[in-house]
């Protein structure tokens, strides 16, 4: 509540509060856990959940057809050996950003507003990471070999080779994912401990009663708890910079121009959470709107995530700028020419769009009216999402297309292979999100009551007229 | 190893069969279960199919299959073979009459790889794409393997039946009726054989068709000399080359020689650099006029395009400027004609006796004449120019002979009509409709290697055996004669040779090819002992007997003034000669022009797939011919570059309709720089509707527009653009260096000032500084491979990319996968063009860009699995059996040569498994690959010194590349000992790496381009 | 509220909660194991074939030299199987009625070849050259163990890729005399590593663990 007393001494308009009053304990347990356990199917909910398992199917078929033909379905040549599947690897890792960010980052920066959101982005987080992983090893020339990048005592005596970012990479997600995925758990186990006691089906008292690992709330509990949960996120925080620092030397650590280049760690550092906060207001938008969340995921929260959002896209539009300087800067004959090309080359159409989308687009968040309108906000992340994407397809693809040797330059053309595998791993992401939303409780309960006990004491003071209308 | 002698006493058929009996214990199954004819590609397919379902099942135990081991009967003997050592066997490639010297290497009888023959004089070691590709021919699933009777399977022994009800009829008529078909025919024992059949029926007639033929450079000859002569040249000899449209280094017989003699006089030295390089640092100069752009013209100091009918008329300037009396151009130069001319003229005068002017075979026969007579009235003939007696068995004006031929068979004169492997269904001039005439043949046989357009026509078809599976002889450019000896038996049992097929045609059931060929050449033998000149001829595929005349001295021509007279007398008012095209343009339009195409010749060799993917040298065209014209052309023509329709590949071109004399054909545009304006080239071999599955289909056919009074270019094209596009497989499409360092380009005028930077630019050095601290040197090891390639005497002419195609078992992907950028070529041939203006390119260059092998790796760095990695000597290794496919180590390899599996590539044909190069993996899907140096070479090669304890040559070791390379222009070998011949080439100072600032410091090395400009001519 | 677990649940997560930690480790082990196992690598897994050919009986007991059936053994990369015209040199003589030797007479007179079961042999992509071990000083033994005590022929070694680097990284330790290199049953002296490498810079015997030494 800090924050607020200052903000109002200085005379700004007061911010939304994080919580709408008139919320309780038990409201906030009764509506969340309603959505898991009352609330009936909802045509949307199956539309949603259809549509997305159409996609995953889709996936599955692709997949099986990569296998069975080879590597070579996709558009990928000799220059362009790298096309989609690298560049979505890269999104995705991005979007899987912004759920750790908020999570870990947020929670030892005592940001209130996190609260209500962590969880689901922490979910998305984790899907995005299993979308991400599906890349790397799909785009393999020999995918059933892929165990060779690890360690292992082997017939051949040999040990993978850990000059290759490609290593790297393999250990950072991999480390990224598990942390991730604890995290996530274990803030779960005291929601689904609550929901485990509300519910009525003796077969969802078993599943919630499995995944709370026997919680029951006493002092002890939450002991551990509270330790072993600030443990972790200081454990995550590194993470979340050292994944994407690495992601990004798979490419700086190439001789590509395009890609070789000093800028990439923090430029994609910032990039993926430019795209993960947008991906966190892609889901919160349309959940706040269809589960009736707005009190408890506020204009504040929306507003804040807009805030970053403008940030990180300043970083990366710094980040463009740099590229071309340097390029120029140092004379290097191959890096100017490829930043000419960027610009007027073959590709050109899609520099100028992802400078459309992350840089100019963004901008509009300058405004409050237009950081406060939901629906431009929704808009807005979706534009962010196009942009990134088209970006990573850039640094790839237009990189690799024409280096060093002009005898080999030559053009890369998707296929709709390609296009299955993207839209693809969109269903999957969509999917699982869908069964989350549905079987585990998308905000976190007691994180939640606990805002509403710290507010208790004095809720006039907070925003009389919200508390006038609480108590009728 | 030097060749060993195979022949044995009995005929090669028997052994080959005792071979296939005993396949050497490397195979896990009897090869004549692989070879059962029966078995066609889909039924083995089929077979591999449920045998991996069972390796699938046995997999449940995690254990391979049990693996046969197959011993022999009875051991073969020493000289004839033992498992796991190739043997080499000298014999000779035959193509439109004239053969080649080869040196095949054969590994448990079964020929794998072909290379040129150091003691043949049009080889000397040397190869071209196509002689290197043949070997594929044989191995070619696709080739007709049973006699056919009316389409459907017949017998030999009824052939022969009907055959001789025909052949007595004959005898009746005095073989009035009988006709046989041939090529240009140099071999022999088949002349022999024909004039024995003439012997017995005085009235039949021979006739030769060749599609590629050198009707004009006979007629010249007769011209000029009153009679058939060939003329060789010896570029060593010459300081000045004038070539009229002459294309001496790819399309010539002997054209191998000819580039090796050429290079020769090209080759620049600051010191002796080990054998054929000595120091040297002066340049022949070389003035091409041609018609299209060629490799010669891409060699030249001063290129000159012009419309193919216009180089008579310089020819004709030229020849009154070097004082041939009665001369003189028909039409007025254009200035800067008339410069070129005037200095060629000039640098001719200066070095009389040390020039050569070389008229191109598809020049009208006055061009020839001019030709000798000017070499005659400067006094270069005798010295760089010699002339010898034909060497082609009968030479005769085939033009003439096959329409006559046609006339015959339209008249009904003709009951039997014997085709000696030709296609002329395929191939005769449009205005000749044989085959309509085919029809009026009650007997026509069709000897060929596939089941094609003719034989389709023909009542009956008998398969021929390949080159490689015969008893034969022959005689190359300058006469030498090769008697051929087969590598193998015939793969499949109902094959004949034409030797074979006329011989039971005379004397039914007929000889063996072998006891033909011998018996032959037991009558030609003067000396004591046959045997021996029979062993040593085979050994080293030169027959040394006076047949083989012009190896050393023999009969020359008579030469000098009294050639020049007859010459210019006659060539004062050469329209009037027979053969020359009309001089007039036949009712203007563009001009249309026919010329072989360079990689499946004039379509005989449509079906092999490495030839159709091998790019062609300058427009770098894969699987496709095109109408090839200049940009300025196209422009006027509307026909510029355009793509991205929906449904089509978004880089397809226009397609034409090519109207001319009444015929039309439609035909995809290809630009290409340099093309002289207002005509357009396309070239022959494509369109074939019978090749087979790789060839069928390819490219539009140009034969059907082409007539028999103009074989060779004419006026009267009209281009009409089409609203389809068609997409063409390119493998370099970008046409200039984009001002980077690549291709160093100096003349040697600046060279003498500053042989460093010959192309007086400032160059970051070799060894760039680092930010980072020096990484430590290579650890000093015993050898230390490396390469230098010589741009200056590349001339593109792609045999180095074949030769590795073949050593390195790499795949043929397919148009598709080309269009796609999946080509694998280990070795490419890069070519850019420099200038401003694309329509008069200042110059094209070639560059062979194998893999560096660079000492700092960028590759190595980014592999995560190590299967890319560094070896004790320098090699930049790539292991395939490790390789996960992460396509990293190519996106960071600066040259861009490395080459991916994409899709499973490799055919699985059993046919093409015989013919695969054991030394070598090969790769499956998903696995990259690239250049090794040759590695199994180098292994080997290593593996014998150890055993003889001693060390590797410096020079010992030849990639596949250098081997095949006509200009010695590729070397390879051992850094590390300094008496090397690649050591001193790397010591040499235009020496340079590819892309220095990189600093990845490659093994391969290139020496700067030099050329050798006439300063009196004004610069383009 | 009643608990929806019994009390023994607590022990049972406790058990999986340990188990997620240790399964992998476990699983990961005994996959090793069975990679490493004769069972994969046939080590001392006799072969049928076609005649029970006894290498004890010709090598151990007639005391017949290596080469003397494998000619090729010491000139090319690949150590023949012996022509059946080499097995009936003697039983042409001895043994020529035994049933046990029907395909082989079979074989001799039809001239079709007998397929025996290959026994030693390494992945295609592996280019072994008999030759220069054999003449580098390896002993046969050493790859393909006591074949003169193996009724039926058997794999003596893995010959996996660990096994063959063993050697190529450390060649003094196997290295022999070339005159014993065709002795069964060699007993390495004492001083093995010297003589070793004593060995080792007289035969020239270099440093072998490029890929290339193998790999092409």
């Amino acid at each position: 509540m800090a924050v607020e007393h200052e903000s109002r001494q200085k005379g700004l308009n007061p911010p939304e509060p994080v919580l709408l009053p008139g919320q309780t304990y038990a409201s906030i347990d009764e509506q969340i856990s309603a959505i898991v356990l009352k609330r009936p199917l909802t045509p949307g909910w199956l539309f949603g959940t259809l549509l997305s398992f159409a996609f995953i199917m889709l996936l599955t078929f692709t997949i099986v057809y990569l296998i069975a033909r080879g590597i070579g379905i996709w558009g990928v040549d000799v220059p362009v050996a790298w096309g989609f599947a690298i560049a979505n690897f890269v999104w995705w890792i991005g979007i899987g950003h912004a759920g750790t960010l908020i999570s870990a980052i947020l929670l030892l920066l005592n940001q209130k507003w996190r609260t209500s959101i962590n969880r689901f982005a922490e979910a998305m987080t984790l899907f995005a990471v299993a979308c991400a992983g599906l890349f790397p090893l799909l785009h393999l020339g020999r995918p059933w070999a892929f165990y060779w990048l690890f360690p292992y005592p082997n017939t051949m005596a040999l040990w993978p080779q850990f000059r290759s970012p490609l290593i790297w990479d393999f250990f950072a997600v991999s480390t990224y994912l598990t942390v991730s995925l604890l995290f996530w758990y274990q803030g779960l186990i005291p929601d689904a401990a609550a929901v485990r006691d509300r519910a009525q089906n003796p077969l969802k008292r078993l599943f919630f009663g499995i995944v709370s690992l026997g919680w029951r709330g006493s002092a002890i509990h939450w002991k551990y708890y509270e330790s072993s949960y600030w443990l972790l996120a200081a454990l995550a925080t590194p993470l979340v910079v050292s994944v994407h620092s690495i992601v990004s030397m798979d490419f700086a650590v190439g001789i590509v121009p395009g890609w070789h280049s000093t800028i990439f760690p923090p430029y994609f550092v910032a990039g993926a959470i430019f795209s993960g906060f947008a991906m966190v207001l892609t889901l919160a938008i349309p959940l706040r709107k269809f589960y009736h969340l707005e009190d408890m995921v506020t204009l504040r929260h929306l507003e804040n995530m807009g805030k970053i959002v403008l940030a990180t896209s300043l970083v990366v539009a710094y980040g463009y700028f740099q590229e071309t300087l340097m390029a120029w800067y140092s004379g290097d004959r191959f890096e100017w020419y490829m930043v000419q090309d960027r610009a007027f080359g073959n590709y050109s159409f899609a520099f100028w769009l992802l400078l459309l989308c992350n840089v100019v687009a963004p901008q509009t968040l300058w405004v409050r009216k237009w950081r406060t309108n939901v629906l431009w906000l929704f808009v807005l992340s979706l534009i962010v999402q196009i942009g990134m994407w088209t970006e990573r397809v850039v640094i790839v693809v237009q990189s690799l297309h024409r280096d060093f040797m002009p005898s080999a330059w030559h053009m890369y053309y998707p296929t709709v292979w390609d296009w299955a595998a993207l839209t693809g791993s969109l269903g999957l992401f969509a999917g699982l999100f869908f069964l989350f939303i549905r079987i585990l409780p998308m905000i976190p309960t007691h994180e939640v009551q606990k805002l509403a006990h710290e507010r208790e004491p004095h809720p006039e003071r907070e925003n009389p007229a919200a508390a006038a209308k609480a108590r009728p | 190893m030097p060749p060993i002698e195979r022949e044995k006493g009995k005929g090669r058929r028997e052994e080959g069969e005792e071979k296939r009996e005993n396949p050497g214990s490397q195979f896990p199954i009897p090869l004549h279960e692989e070879m059962d004819p029966a078995m066609d590609r889909r039924a083995f397919l089929t077979l591999l199919g449920a045998s991996l379902a069972l390796a699938g099942l046995s997999g449940c135990t995690l254990r391979p299959p049990d693996e046969k081991i197959v011993p022999y009967v009875h051991p073969p003997d020493a000289d004839e073979m033992t498992p796991g050592k190739p043997l080499f066997y000298a014999t000779a490639c035959p193509r439109n009459g004239y053969v080649d010297g080869v040196l095949v290497t054969s590994r448990e009888g079964r020929p794998i790889k072909i290379e040129g023959n150091l003691l043949h004089p049009a080889s000397l070691g040397a190869s071209d794409a196509i002689t290197q590709a043949t070997l594929l021919e044989m191995y070619d699933p696709d080739r007709s393997q049973q006699v056919m009777h009316r389409g459907l399977p017949g017998t030999w022994d009824a052939f022969l039946g009907e055959a001789n009800t025909y052949m007595q009829a004959q005898r009746a008529v005095r073989g009035a009726g009988l006709r046989v078909l041939t090529g240009s025919v140099t071999s022999p024992t088949l002349v022999a054989q024909i004039r024995a059949m003439q012997a017995q029926l005085p009235a039949m007639q021979w006739h030769q068709h060749e599609p590629i033929s050198r009707d004009n450079v006979r007629a010249g000859a007769q011209m000029a000399f009153g009679r058939y002569a060939d003329t060789l040249y010896d570029f060593t000899q010459s300081a000045v080359i004038v070539s009229l449209d002459g294309d001496f280094l790819l399309s010539m017989p002997g054209h191998v020689r000819y580039a090796r003699d050429y290079a020769a006089s090209r080759r620049v030295r600051t010191k002796a650099c080990g054998p054929g390089q000595p120091a040297r640092e002066i340049m022949s100069r070389l003035y091409v006029a041609e018609s299209m752009p060629t490799l010669t013209g891409t060699m030249a100091d001063h290129r000159l395009p012009l419309r193919a009918r216009d180089i008579e008329n310089v020819a004709r300037a030229l020849a009154q400027q070097v004082g041939v009396n009665g001369v003189a151009p028909t039409e007025p130069l254009p200035p800067e004609v008339a410069e070129w001319v005037a200095v060629a003229a000039r640098d001719l005068q200066a070095f009389r006796g040390a020039g050569v002017i070389v008229p191109g075979d598809f020049q009208p026969p006055a061009v020839h004449a001019l030709a000798h007579a000017m070499n005659a009235a400067l006094g270069n003939t005798g010295k760089a120019v010699r002339y010898i007696a034909p060497v082609e068995a009968e030479p005769m004006d085939q033009a003439a002979s096959f329409r006559k031929l046609v006339q015959d068979m339209q008249a009904g004169q003709v009951q039997m009509l014997i085709i000696l492997s030709s296609n002329p269904v395929y191939t005769s001039p449009a205005d000749l409709d044989f085959a309509g005439a085919m029809a009026k043949v009650p007997m026509s046989v069709h000897l060929g290697l596939y089941d094609d357009e003719t034989s389709a026509l023909c009542q009956w078809h008998i398969p021929e055996t390949h080159y490689l599976e015969t008893w034969s002889d022959g005689r190359a450019y300058d006469g030498t004669t090769t008697i051929m000896q087969p590598l193998i038996a015939p793969l499949y049992d109902n094959t004949r040779s034409a030797h074979e097929l006329l011989d039971a045609l005379l004397v039914p059931p007929g000889r063996a090819g072998h006891d033909i060929v011998k018996t032959f050449w037991s009558g030609q033998h003067r000396g004591a002992d046959f045997e021996a000149f029979w062993r040593k001829s085979l050994n080293d595929g030169v027959a040394a007997h006076p047949l083989s005349l012009r190896r050393r001295g023999g009969t020359e021509l008579s030469s000098g003034a009294s050639v020049a007279g007859q010459v210019s007398l006659q060539a004062a008012n050469p329209t009037s000669q027979p053969g020359s095209p009309s001089p007039v343009p036949g009712g203007g339009g563009l001009e249309l022009i026919f010329r072989p195409d360079p990689t499946i010749w004039d379509g005989r060799y449509a079906n092999n797939g490495w030839l159709q993917e091998l790019p062609k040298p300058l427009t770098k065209l894969t699987w496709d011919n095109a109408v090839l014209m200049s940009p300025r052309t196209a422009e006027k023509l509307g026909l510029t570059r355009q793509g991205g329709t929906p449904g089509t590949h978004p880089e397809s071109v226009p397609v034409v309709e090519l109207r001319y004399r009444g015929r039309s054909v439609r035909g995809p545009v290809l630009i290409l720089p340099g093309h002289p304006d207002g005509s357009a080239t396309v070239t022959l071999g494509y369109g074939r509707t019978r090749a087979g599955h790789v060839g069928t289909g390819a490219g539009f056919n140009a034969y059907a527009l082409r007539t028999s009074d103009a074989l060779w270019h004419d006026d009267g094209l009209e281009i009409v653009r089409t609203d389809d596009l068609f997409s063409l497989g390119v493998t370099h499409s970008h046409q200039t260096m984009e001002g980077r360092d690549i291709v160093r380009i100096g003349s040697i005028t600046q060279f003498r000032k500053d042989p460093h930077n010959p192309d007086g630019k400032e160059h970051v050095p070799n060894k760039p500084p680092m930010i980072l601290p020096e990484a430590p040197p290579l650890p000093p090891s015993e050898y230390a491979w490396g390469m230098s390639i010589d741009n200056n005497v590349c001339i593109g002419c792609n045999a180095c990319v074949v030769a590795c195609q073949a050593e390195n078992n790499i795949p043929v992907v397919g148009k598709e996968q080309v269009l796609g950028g999946r080509e694998m070529h280990w070795l490419r041939i890069d070519r850019y063009y420099t200038g401003m203006d694309m329509e008069r390119p200042t110059g094209t260059y070639f560059m062979p860009i194998p893999c560096m092998q660079c000492e700092k790796a960028p590759c190595e760095l980014v592999c995560p699995v190590d299967a890319t990695l560094h070896s004790d000597d320098g090699l930049n290794m790539m292991v395939y059996n490790r390789c996960v496919g992460t396509r990293y180590c190519s996106n960071n390899c600066p040259y861009k040569v490395r080459r991916f599996n994409f899709l499973q590539y490799a055919d699985i044909a059993p046919v093409i498994q015989l013919m695969r190069n054991p030394e070598v993996t090969v790769r499956s899907r998903g696995v990259m690959e690239k250049c090794t140096y040759c590695v199994q070479r180098i292994q080997n090669a290593k593996i014998d010194a150890e055993v003889q304890d001693r060390k590797v040559g410096g020079d010992e070791v030849q990639t596949a590349c250098q081997q095949a390379c006509p200009t010695n222009a590729i070397v390879f070998g051992d850094i590390n000992q300094p008496d090397s011949q690649v050591a001193q080439l790397k010591a040499e100072p235009h020496d340079y790496p590819l892309l220095a600032e990189l600093g990845t410091r490659p093994r391969t090395t290139y020496l700067a381009r030099l050329v050798n400009p006439n300063p009196e001519m004004r610069a383009e | 509220m009643a608990r929806p677990f019994p009390p023994y649940t607590n022990t049972l997560s406790r058990v999986i909660v340990f188990g997620l930690f240790v399964s992998p480790i476990l699983i990961g082990w005994i996959a090793t194991a069975i990679n490493w196992s004769p069972y994969i690598n046939e080590t001392n897994i006799p072969r049928n074939q076609p005649v029970p050919f006894s290498h004890k009986h010709h090598v151990g007991g007639l005391g017949l030299d290596c080469r003397y059936c494998h000619t090729t053994v010491e000139t090319t990369s690949f150590a023949n199987i012996p022509p059946i015209h080499t097995c009936m040199t003697c039983h042409s003589q001895i043994w020529k009625d035994s049933p046990m030797l029907a395909p082989i007479r079979d074989s001799y007179a039809s001239d079709i070849p007998v397929q025996w079961t290959r026994v030693n042999f390494v992945p295609d992509f592996v280019y072994f050259n008999h030759s220069i071990h054999v003449n580098k000083g390896i002993g046969c033994e050493t790859c393909h163990g006591r074949v003169d005590e193996m009724p039926l022929t058997a794999r003596g070694q893995p010959l996996m890729m660990a096994w063959c680097l063993n050697c190529h990284r450390n060649p003094e330790r196997y290295v022999r005399p070339r005159e014993d290199v065709f002795i069964m049953g060699y007993q390495p002296p004492e001083n093995q590593l010297t003589l070793g490498r004593q060995l080792v810079q007289q035969y020239h015997i270099r440093k072998l663990q490029d890929c290339y030494t193998c790999h092409r």
